[in-house]
């Protein structure tokens, strides 16, 4: 009995030193923002690796999630004899949900990974000790760029997943099942609604970008030198990301729509 | 070669003869010289340590550790494995924090240092770390260029030059446009190396620069780290325990074990010394004072319970 007493209280004590690191960190980043901007070119290089490296995930994914989502949304409203409103459905939902959510869980995968094992790396051979001893603070230098670039390319990379979603809807819609184009469009230039439906996406995936970022820079800082240490840091990244973007989710959702 | 001007930040103008590059003359060059520049008005010491008291968990590091690092000079701290001769440089840099002591860096404590004045301090440091520590996305020209770059707005062609003068130091300007990957170990060394003087620093730190490098690898990092010691007016601390290698360059010699100094004084001092544990970590025996088996219950006993399980 004692001896599990002493386990919760180590687990306990370690959670609130993760915590405190983690805002810590948290403060440190964001005090390294401002100046990281003045410096244009180390945010740039991020947003090409976390998102135009992403590109072809994010695109492929959002023409088959379109595709599917037009497949599913006719046979479901062909029953209510409402197959014109298929533009819109598809809309809404890569607008509203999907865009954001899946935008962020392949982020999570492919950028996410790649940032925390990155600085895992760095950290395990030295290069984080090497500038730390050049008088170079790591977190101006590697992890606020990575941070930013990060942000920027989220909601990017969610507005293009959209587009391509909505692509694939008319594929399948308008060429394979043969919608009319003009309800299939007109439909959805009516119903969706620029403020409610398109900035609450855009919000949406700037905050998931925020957190997605954070979480994987902070796995890859805080990760241990070691080959085990920086493989459990990415999986840390994906897993904790995940959970974050839907529980997150939900919570924007439920504010933005005010029904809770 | 004749004399080339090192410029690095405007500090410090020094005429450097680097004759003949790595692989001319240096190798005929004196390293030997027991050079004590640097001295004069300022302290004799660069640093001094005062009864520095450092744990990792349970195990004490450091018991009461006192040691000065006479300015100008090579001084090497060795002791086998494990003595926490690297933590001793993390430790001067201000990288971890000890129990208790002070580190004296030019009168200053690094202990009691805010972040801003450890920076400050360490852009007068430069260290050598095991495994060179390169960034590993930029190339080597940009590596040598980033502490330049970082702390400098020199102009581009300044930088250049600097780079391009440490480079040929190290013998390998030829090397500028190569990706820390394609370097061998002692290359990649040497890169460090060029890159940890770029700032014209006055205290070079070099932390097991000889482990995994082949014989000739090895004599060139033992030539440049005098070389660049007598030239540049450096002081060098080199933590090893490569005994043959470092007694070739050192003024003096520290002897770590069980937290403390257990012996100094010239390399030949420590060949002369009667001490056991000296004895042992000089002529590299196996068994002595540091015990060959790791502590454990008595042989017999351990296997005989376990038979019984």
């Amino acid at each position: 009995m004692r001896r599990v007493l002493v386990d919760v209280a180590y687990a306990v004590q370690e959670w609130l030193e993760t915590f405190g690191a983690s805002q810590i960190f948290l403060m440190r980043v964001l005090a390294g923002c401002p100046r990281a901007l003045l410096r244009p070119g180390l945010i740039v290089r991020q947003v090409y690796a976390s998102g135009v490296l992403s590109l072809a995930i994010i695109g492929i994914s959002g023409l088959f999630v379109g595709m599917v989502l037009a497949l599913q949304g006719y046979n479901s409203l062909e029953r209510f004899g409402a197959t014109e409103s298929l533009g819109v459905v598809a809309a809404l939902a890569l607008v509203r949900e999907l865009g954001p959510v899946v935008t962020a869980l392949l982020f999570a995968g492919r950028a996410g990974t790649a940032l925390a094992s990155e600085i895992g790396l760095m950290r395990a051979t030295d290069q984080l000790s090497g500038m730390e001893m050049m008088a170079v603070d790591p977190i101006k230098r590697v992890v606020v760029p990575r941070f930013i670039g990060g942000i920027i390319s989220m909601p990017l990379l969610a507005a293009i997943f959209s587009a391509m979603g909505i692509l694939g809807a008319w594929l399948v819609g308008v060429v394979l099942l043969g919608v009319d184009e003009g309800s299939f469009w007109s439909s959805m230039r009516d119903q969706v609604d620029y403020k409610d439906d398109v900035l609450s996406g855009v919000l949406k995936s700037f905050v998931f970008g925020i957190a997605a970022s954070l979480l994987a820079v902070f796995e890859g800082y805080n990760s241990i030198p070691t080959a085990e240490g920086v493989s459990r840091a990415t999986t840390r990244t994906v897993v904790l990301t995940a959970l974050s973007v839907l529980i997150l989710n939900f919570m924007l959702t439920a504010v933005l729509i005010g029904e809770v | 070669m004749g004399e080339l001007w090192l410029r690095p930040v405007g500090l410090r103008p020094q005429a450097v003869s680097i004759s003949g590059g790595v692989g001319g003359n240096v190798a005929e060059e004196s390293t030997t010289e027991k050079s004590g520049r640097g001295q004069g008005s300022r302290d004799e010491n660069i640093a001094i340590i005062r009864e520095l008291d450092y744990s990792r968990g349970h195990r004490k590091i450091f018991d009461g550790l006192n040691l000065d690092i006479p300015r100008g000079r090579v001084t090497a701290i060795m002791g086998p494995s494990g003595t926490g001769k690297t933590t001793l440089l993390r430790l001067m840099t201000g990288q971890i924090l000890p129990n208790h002591g002070s580190i004296l860096l030019e009168g200053s404590d690094v202990c009691r240092m805010g972040r801003n004045e450890l920076y400050d301090t360490r852009k007068r440091i430069g260290m050598l770390f095991q495994n060179g520590a390169l960034l590993t996305d930029i190339s080597v020209y940009e590596n040598v260029a980033f502490p330049l770059r970082e702390h400098t707005r020199l102009p581009e062609r300044l930088i250049r030059h600097i780079v391009l003068t440490k480079l040929h130091a190290v013998g390998l300007r030829g090397a500028a446009e190569l990706m820390p990957a394609e370097l061998s170990g002692g290359m990649a060394r040497r890169i460090a190396l060029a890159r940890a003087i770029a700032m014209d620093p006055d205290l070079i730190l070099y932390d097991e620069p000889f482990v995994g490098l082949d014989p000739i690898s090895m004599g060139v990092i033992v030539r440049l780290i005098r070389r660049m010691n007598d030239a540049l007016g450096l002081t060098s601390v080199v933590v090893t325990h490569d005994v043959e290698e470092v007694s070739s360059i050192a003024d003096r010699t520290y002897l770590l074990s069980d937290g403390k100094v257990v012996a100094s004084g010239s390399p030949e001092d420590l060949q002369e010394n009667c001490s056991a544990v000296v004895m042992q970590f000089m002529n590299g025996m196996a068994d002595g004072p540091v015990p060959f088996h790791y502590p454990a219950p008595d042989y017999s006993e351990q296997l005989l319970r376990r038979g019984q399980e």
